[in-house]
């Protein structure tokens, strides 16, 4: 129930994506609206990460469309991504915060003060000034959803983002995670854990060899599965 | 050996008496050696940077090319400025043959390549590691050159450093187009080389001294900056 200048729904229609004669997405057709985090879940090489990709717009679908509600260059201003490893700018902690806000044309004062709220809430306030590359891979992490979160996003897509990090520092990015969609952000992550997923969705898409078998509530789809695979996948077998 | 000794002893004496004659010559070396590093840096760090983010035909040709003219010859250099600034070259009327402008040209000429090839070596890796969050953020690849060349900039400290030192050790360059005129284009280099041939060793000797330390100096501070970078890499 977003305001009418929303970007959402998302919708994908035909999605297919291949590289090197190798087929990895074939014919998506999901649709993402505000509300609950929308988790992507699937076997490691189901295409999930490929399919965040062509969302975002850093890789180009071969075949089929992404549709916003809205014109694209609108859609791109509210939106961001955090990688599974981060990416952090060889500058400090507040620098890597406030860089994608000044890119985005912010006036200075709201830049630092998008930027204190944004470290404060993922615990960060204290370490500011350190270089940010000496942080820990947590706090990293931390600092990545942080720097995304200042940007205000109206959509933020998360791949994989607590998949290296111990259950400590996966919990600290859960709250985080919870807290953002508490506060209207929509997410779209992707992950391979399941109990992960139980904790956070409010829908599931599950991707099986690049194809999307089911999207469904969270509650629907953990209680009665509509496919077989989607049921073994549960169960913890290997569907590969 | 006794001549050697010697030598060394007056050599040693003509630098802690702050001798005006080897400090006259230290000065113009460490000018025009600046000024050429100046000029090159400014070609030859947003070229590097912008070879290190575009992508385009040919682009492995200039690559491999600008590095081919790392190892270009001083004395080549030399004569190439020399055949430009000499009386009947397409630039002859400026008058700055034997001058410490010519100097300064020559020596930027021979590290500009050494410069731009080094800082997209330094840029190219780091640019593989940010593209997709920079695309992510709304920076393409142009927005992106300034961003690296900051993110890099303790990297291509050291890369300065290696472009001075370069000009500051080179003799072959300055020899063409300066002339080595006593009191006016004579540099530590091509003193040493001057003063080696007539037998003035204590002199020759001296500027060798100033100039070694020069270049330890430059490369202990590239190591000490070098230690700082990787702070900041992490």
């Amino acid at each position: 129930m977003r305001a009418p200048e929303s970007i959402l729904p998302l919708r994908a229609e035909g999605l297919g994506f291949s590289a090197g004669g190798v087929e990895i997405l074939r014919d998506v057709a999901l649709k993402i609206e505000a509300g609950a985090p929308t988790l992507l879940i699937g076997a490691n090489g189901a295409g999930k990460s490929v399919l965040l990709r062509l969302l975002h717009g850093l890789l180009a679908p071969s075949a089929g469309c992404v549709f916003w509600d809205c014109a694209s260059d609108k859609a791109a201003r509210h939106q961001a991504m955090v990688f599974q490893r981060p990416v952090l700018l060889r500058r400090s902690v507040l620098a890597n915060t406030l860089y994608p806000l000044k890119l985005a044309g912010l006036p200075r004062e709201a830049c630092l003060a998008r930027a204190e709220e944004a470290l404060a809430l993922v615990g960060l306030a204290d370490r500011v000034q350190d270089p940010a590359r000496r942080l820990s891979v947590g706090q990293q992490q931390r600092l990545a959803l942080a720097r995304a979160a200042a940007l205000q996003p109206e959509l933020l897509f998360l791949d994989e983002p607590s998949a290296s990090l111990d259950p400590a520092a996966t919990r600290a990015v859960e709250e985080i995670v919870l807290t953002l969609a508490r506060r209207g952000t929509k997410i779209v992550m992707t992950t391979h854990d399941l109990a992960q997923a139980r904790r956070l969705a409010g829908d599931v898409v599950f991707l099986h060899r690049g194809r999307v078998l089911e999207q469904a509530p969270a509650e629907a789809f953990f209680r009665e599965p509509a496919t077989e695979i989607a049921r073994a996948f549960l169960r913890g077998e290997l569907v590969w | 050996m006794n001549d050697l000794a010697s030598a060394f002893a007056t050599a040693l004496g003509l630098i802690l008496s702050l001798d005006p004659g080897v400090l006259a010559i230290v000065s113009l070396s460490l000018r025009v050696s600046l000024a050429a590093l100046i000029l090159a840096a400014l070609l030859g760090l947003p070229l590097g940077a912008l070879l290190a983010v575009a992508r385009f035909p040919g682009r492995g040709g200039v690559i491999t090319l600008m590095n081919a003219l790392m190892g270009l010859p001083p004395v080549v250099v030399g004569l190439l400025i020399y055949l430009l600034l000499s009386r009947s070259g397409p630039l002859g009327s400026l008058g700055l043959l034997f001058t410490p402008s010519a100097m300064i040209i020559a020596q930027a000429v021979l590290i500009a390549p050494i410069l731009a090839a080094l800082t997209r070596q330094v840029l190219e890796g780091m640019w593989e590691e940010y593209a997709e969050q920079l695309r992510s953020f709304g920076a393409g690849p142009w927005r992106a050159v300034p961003t690296l060349l900051w993110d890099g900039r303790f990297m291509l400290l050291t890369v300065l450093l290696a472009g001075f030192g370069r000009a500051a050790a080179e003799v072959g360059a300055v020899m063409v187009v300066g002339g080595n005129i006593e009191g006016f284009t004579r540099v530590m280099t091509t003193a040493i080389a001057l003063e080696t041939s007539k037998g003035d060793l204590p002199l020759a000797l001296a500027l060798g001294l100033v100039l070694m330390a020069i270049v330890f100096g430059v490369n202990a501070l590239a190591q000490g900056v070098r230690g700082v970078a990787s702070r900041w890499a992490g």
